[in-house]
C-alpha cells in the first residue's frame, strides 16, 4: 500500500514546494504518496481515488492500463485529486527528474483546483465521500446481491451524462408533494357553506358546482404536467419521480453526486492541463533542473506535448495558449488599438513593454472555463501558428481528411466540441406524456445526429428505471423523429418539429 | 500483495466470459477470428461491453486536429482516435473492446456451453516428462539465475547488522557473499499424449467454402483436445485419388482436380498409426472431412473394411464430417452409418454450412471419448 516519501524525495518535494510558492501559486496542502506501477494503475482505474464502489468497469480500465504499461505503450505520469488536502501519487520506479516534474505539475493542478471558479462548489472532502459511497454500495451488494446491484449501476451509468453540466451547484426542485397539497386546498367542489338547506340551490347552483369541479380537474391535470419547465438534470428528475426502490435511489444519488464532482474537471481540461504544464515547465527550467537532467526532462516534456494530426492534445493546446496570453499581455497586444492595427510590420514589432502577462494569466485561471477560455483568447494568429484544422470523415474515400483551416470554422468546431463536453444536450420535457405516465425527453439538436444504436440501448436502460414507456424526440437527416421503447419493442416515428 | 481492484478485475473477466458464452455460436462460425490467434491466446471483439450513452457518432462529428497538411489531405490510419478527437479527454471509443482469452479458457467455455463431457482417457499408462521447477534459493549459481530481491535483502541485513546502513541515504551495495541464486529441481510429471490425424478430401468438388468450414471446425476440435491433453500432436493428410501427408499450411490451401478415393487416405492413416503411435501410449483421433462423393462402391467397401479391421480398434474415436458441396451426392456418410454407425467410437456429422459447425462440434466431441 502507498508509502510515504523517502527522505531524499521529501527534500525534493520541499524544494519544489518552495519554488511553487515563490512563483505565487496558491494551493491546498498536498500529500504525495509513493505507489508501485500496479497500485498506480489501480488508482488511475478508480479515477484517482484509493477507494471506489465495486464495479467491473474499474477492472476493465485497470486491465487496459496494465496492458498499456506492460507493452510499453503508455505510462501514467501524474494523478492528483481535487480534495482538501490534495492527494497526488508518485510512481516508485520513476527516476528523480520525473518525480520533480510530476511534483511541479501537481502543484499547478492544486493551484487550479483551489482557485478556478468552476471548482468552487465541488466537494473538497470527496476522498471521504468516495469511501462512504463504496461502503454504502457494498452494503447493498451484501443485501441485494452483486448481480442486481451491478446491473442497476450499469443502467444508471448509461444515463450518467444526463446532468446539468453547467449548473454552478446542485439545486433541488420545488417539492412536488407540496404543490399537490396546494391543489387539494383549492378543492372547493362542495361549493360555499350553506347554513339553511333551502338556500342551497341559490348559493350553489349546479352550473357553479360543475364549473368548480371542472376547474379542479383542470388544475389536477396541470399539476400532472411536470416538470413545469424542461429539466436538464435527468438524474435528479428520476430520483424524484421514478418508482425506485430505496436501494436504487441510494445508488442513483451516489452516481449523480460523483458525476457532479467530476463535471468541472471535464469543463476545464485544456486550461487545467495547460496550466499544470506551464508551471512544471517554468519551475523545472527556471529553478529545479540540474544540468545532467536536461536531456531526460526535455525528452519527457516533449513526449507529453506530442500531437497527433487527428486529435487535440489538451496539454499542448493549453500550455501554448497560456504562453500566448502571457506574451500578449506582456507586450500589450490587446485592446482597441491592437485590434484596429492593419499594418503587418507594426503588429510584428508591437511591444508596449507592459509586463502584465503573469498577472493576467493568474486572473484568467480564476474566472474562465475551457469554453470561455477558447472563445476569448484563441486568436486567428494563434490558430495559424499552432496549425489547427478541422477534420472530417470523407465517405467516398473512406478516410479522415483535413477539411478546413479557416479560423472561424476551427474555433467554431472546437467550441462545439466543448459545449456540454461535446455531448448532446437532452432534457426531460414531460413526465406524464399523453397522460399515460410515459417519459418524454427532447434532444436539442445542433446539427449532429445521435448515434442510433447507442440511443436505443440507452432508452432501454432509461425505461428500466422509469418502468413505463420512454420516448425521445430528436432529428435524423433533418427530419423530426421520436424514438420510443415500451419495455419490449423499439419503435420510431416521424414527428413535426 | 492483493489490491482492492482485483475483485473488480475478476468481475470484469467474469462478465467478459459471460459475453463470450452468450455469443459463442456467433464466434464459432467466424473464420476471421482465427486470424487473430496468438501463441496461446486469442483476441475476441466484444460488442457493447462499453456503457451506451446518448452521444454523437464520431464519424458524423469530426473534430479539430493539429499539424501540417493541405486541405483535402488524408490523415493516416490510426491518426484519429474514435471519440476522443477534440472532446478533451472524454475518450469513448467506437470500436468494440478486444479482450485476450487464452485458448484453454476458450476451450472451457466451449465445453460448458456445448456441455461437452471430459474425455475418458483410454490409457492408464503415462508418458513421463521432466520439468524444471525453480523452488529453492542457493548461495551459488549462474549469474543469469541471480535473485535480485533476495540478494538486496541479504545485503540490507548485513549492512544493518554492521551498522553501515543510513536510512537517510538508503544505498545498498551487495557484496559477493550477499548474492543469492534460484535453484531448481527436476520434477517428473505424468503426461497423457494424444494425436489428431486430420484427413481432408481436396478433390475438385471441395470448394473454398467447404475448406473454410473444415478449417474453422478443426480449430475448435484442436482447442478442445489441447485442453484435454497436455501433449497434442497433429498430422495432416490430404487426398483426392491418392493420399499424401502434408504440413498444416498445405493442408488448408491445396486444391486438386482429380477424383476421390477415400481408401487412399485411410490406408495412409493406418500406416501412420502403425508406425508412430503405438496404441499402448497414445490417444488417437482421426478426423476425416469430405463431401462424401467417393469414386466407387468398391472403394467405399475397402474403406469400411480398413476401418473395421485396423483403424477403429486402435483409436479413441474416429470421426467423419461430411461437408455439403454443390457437387457432392453425399453417399459416403450413409454407407458409414449403415456399416459402422453403431460402433461406440465412431462419430458422424453432416455439416451443411457454417451455421452447422456449432452442432457438429457437439456431434464430434459429445461422446467424451
Amino acid at each position: 500500500m502507498p508509502k510515504s516519501l523517502t527522505p531524499r524525495l521529501a527534500a525534493l518535494r520541499d524544494e519544489i514546494h518552495g519554488y511553487a510558492k515563490e512563483f505565487g501559486l496558491d494551493f491546498f496542502d498536498t500529500n504525495f504518496e509513493m505507489v508501485s506501477y500496479d497500485e498506480m494503475n489501480m488508482v488511475a482505474a478508480y479515477g484517482g481515488f484509493p477507494t471506489r464502489y465495486p464495479h467491473w468497469r474499474w477492472g476493465m480500465e485497470y486491465e487496459q492500463l496494465s496492458k498499456g504499461y506492460e507493452y510499453g505503450l503508455s505510462k501514467i505520469y501524474e494523478l492528483v485529486i481535487n480534495n482538501d488536502p490534495c492527494y497526488a501519487y508518485l510512481m516508485e520506479s520513476n527516476p528523480e527528474v520525473d518525480q520533480k516534474l510530476v511534483m511541479a505539475h501537481v502543484y499547478g493542478h492544486c493551484d487550479f483546483f483551489k482557485n478556478n471558479f468552476s471548482f468552487r462548489h465541488t466537494n473538497r472532502r470527496m476522498i471521504d465521500d468516495m469511501a462512504n459511497h463504496a461502503t454504502r454500495v457494498r452494503r447493498w451488494v451484501d443485501k441485494i446481491g452483486v448481480e442486481k446491484v451491478e446491473d442497476f449501476i450499469d443502467r444508471t451509468l448509461s444515463l450518467e451524462n444526463l446532468i446539468d453540466q453547467h449548473a454552478p451547484h446542485i439545486r433541488r426542485n420545488p417539492d412536488p408533494k407540496k404543490a399537490e397539497e396546494e391543489v387539494k386546498a383549492n378543492e372547493r367542489v362542495e361549493g360555499f357553506k350553506v347554513g339553511r338547506e333551502y338556500m342551497r340551490g341559490f348559493i350553489n347552483p349546479s352550473e357553479f358546482l360543475d364549473s368548480q369541479r371542472k376547474r379542479v380537474e383542470d388544475e389536477k391535470q396541470r399539476a400532472k404536467k411536470f416538470p413545469e419547465r424542461p429539466q436538464r438534470d435527468v438524474l435528479m428528475f428520476l430520483l424524484e419521480h421514478a418508482p425506485l426502490e430505496p436501494w436504487e435511489s441510494d445508488i442513483l444519488a451516489i452516481l449523480r453526486d460523483e458525476a457532479y464532482y467530476f463535471a468541472p474537471q471535464g469543463q476545464t481540461k485544456i486550461m487545467n492541463e495547460g496550466w499544470a504544464s506551464y508551471w512544471h515547465s517554468t519551475i523545472m527550467t527556471r529553478r529545479a533542473l540540474r544540468d545532467d537532467e536536461i536531456i531526460d526532462y526535455a525528452d519527457h516534456h516533449s513526449g507529453t506535448m506530442g500531437t497527433r494530426p487527428g486529435a487535440i492534445n489538451p496539454y499542448k493546446l493549453g500550455i501554448e495558449l497560456w504562453r500566448d496570453i502571457e506574451d500578449r499581455w506582456n507586450k500589450g497586444r490587446f485592446g482597441k488599438e491592437w485590434d484596429e492595427c492593419d499594418d503587418l510590420r507594426a503588429r510584428r514589432n508591437w511591444d508596449k513593454k507592459l509586463g502584465a502577462g503573469r498577472e493576467k494569466i493568474f486572473e484568467v485561471r480564476k474566472h474562465y472555463n475551457d469554453i470561455t477560455f477558447i472563445d476569448t483568447f484563441l486568436t486567428a494568429e494563434f490558430a495559424m501558428e499552432q496549425k489547427l484544422f478541422v477534420y472530417g470523415f470523407n465517405d467516398k474515400r473512406n478516410s479522415w481528411e483535413i477539411m478546413d483551416r479557416e479560423f472561424r470554422k476551427v474555433k467554431g468546431k472546437l467550441l462545439q466540441g466543448l459545449t456540454n463536453f461535446g455531448q448532446p444536450i437532452i432534457e426531460v420535457v414531460d413526465g406524464n406524456h399523453e397522460n399515460r405516465g410515459e417519459l418524454l425527453l427532447a434532444h436539442k439538436h445542433d446539427g449532429q445526429d445521435l448515434k442510433g444504436d447507442y440511443a436505443r440501448e440507452t432508452l432501454r436502460n432509461l425505461q428500466s428505471l422509469w418502468r413505463r414507456p420512454v420516448n425521445i424526440v430528436t432529428r435524423y437527416d433533418n427530419k423530426g423523429a421520436m424514438l420510443r421503447f415500451d419495455g419490449t419493442n423499439h419503435t420510431e416515428k416521424k414527428v413535426d418539429l | 500483495m492483493t489490491l482492492k481492484i482485483h475483485q473488480d478485475h475478476s468481475r470484469f473477466k467474469q462478465i467478459v466470459r459471460g459475453k463470450i458464452k452468450a455469443n459463442l455460436r456467433k464466434y464459432v462460425q467466424k473464420g476471421e477470428m482465427l486470424g487473430k490467434k496468438g501463441k496461446d491466446a486469442i483476441s475476441i471483439p466484444i460488442p457493447f461491453i462499453d456503457i451506451p450513452r446518448f452521444k454523437y457518432g464520431h464519424k458524423e462529428q469530426g473534430g479539430v486536429g493539429q499539424g501540417d497538411g493541405e486541405v483535402g489531405q488524408q490523415l493516416g490510419p490510426g491518426a484519429v482516435e474514435p471519440g476522443e478527437g477534440h472532446q478533451a479527454g472524454q475518450g469513448e471509443g467506437d470500436h468494440a473492446l478486444e479482450v485476450d482469452v487464452t485458448l484453454d479458457e476458450l476451450a472451457q467455455i466451449l465445453g460448458e456451453e456445448l456441455q461437452l463431457p471430459n474425455i475418458e482417457r483410454r490409457h492408464n499408462e503415462k508418458i513421463v516428462t521432466q520439468k524444471i521447477r525453480y523452488t529453492g534459493i542457493n548461495t551459488t549459481g549462474p549469474e543469469s539465475l541471480r535473485h535480485f530481491k533476495r540478494t538486496y535483502k541479504q545485503a540490507l541485513r548485513r549492512q544493518i547488522a554492521a551498522g553501515t546502513y543510513d536510512p537517510n541515504r538508503p544505498i545498498i551495495i551487495p557484496m559477493r557473499e550477499d548474492r543469492r541464486y534460484r535453484s531448481y529441481k527436476l520434477q517428473n510429471l505424468p503426461e497423457t499424449n494424444a494425436v489428431i490425424i486430420y484427413m481432408m478430401d481436396v478433390s475438385g468438388s471441395m470448394g473454398d467454402e467447404q475448406k473454410e468450414i473444415v478449417r474453422i471446425e478443426s480449430f475448435w476440435l484442436d482447442t478442445w483436445l489441447r485442453h484435454q491433453y497436455k501433449g497434442l500432436e497433429s498430422r495432416y493428410i490430404i487426398h483426392d485419388a491418392v493420399a499424401r501427408e502434408v504440413d498444416r499450411d498445405t493442408f488448408f490451401h491445396t486444391r486438386e482436380s482429380g477424383g476421390t478415393m477415400i481408401s487412399s487416405a485411410y490406408k495412409l492413416c493406418r500406416d501412420i498409426i502403425a508406425a508412430d503411435y503405438p496404441k499402448s501410449a497414445w490417444n488417437i483421433y482421426p478426423f476425416h472431412f469430405s463431401d462424401g462423393d467417393n469414386w466407387s462402391a468398391d472403394d467405399t467397401r475397402q474403406c469400411i473394411e480398413m476401418l473395421r479391421n485396423d483403424v477403429l480398434p486402435a483409436v479413441n474415436q474416429f470421426a467423419y464430417g461430411q461437408v455439403e458441396s454443390p457437387y457432392g451426392s453425399g453417399q459416403f456418410i450413409k454407407d458409414l452409418r449403415e456399416a459402422v454407425g453403431d460402433t461406440p467410437n465412431v462419430a458422424l456429422s453432416e455439416i451443411a454450412d457454417k451455421d452447422a459447425i456449432y452442432a457438429s462440434i457437439k456431434d464430434f466431441l459429445g461422446k467424451g471419448r
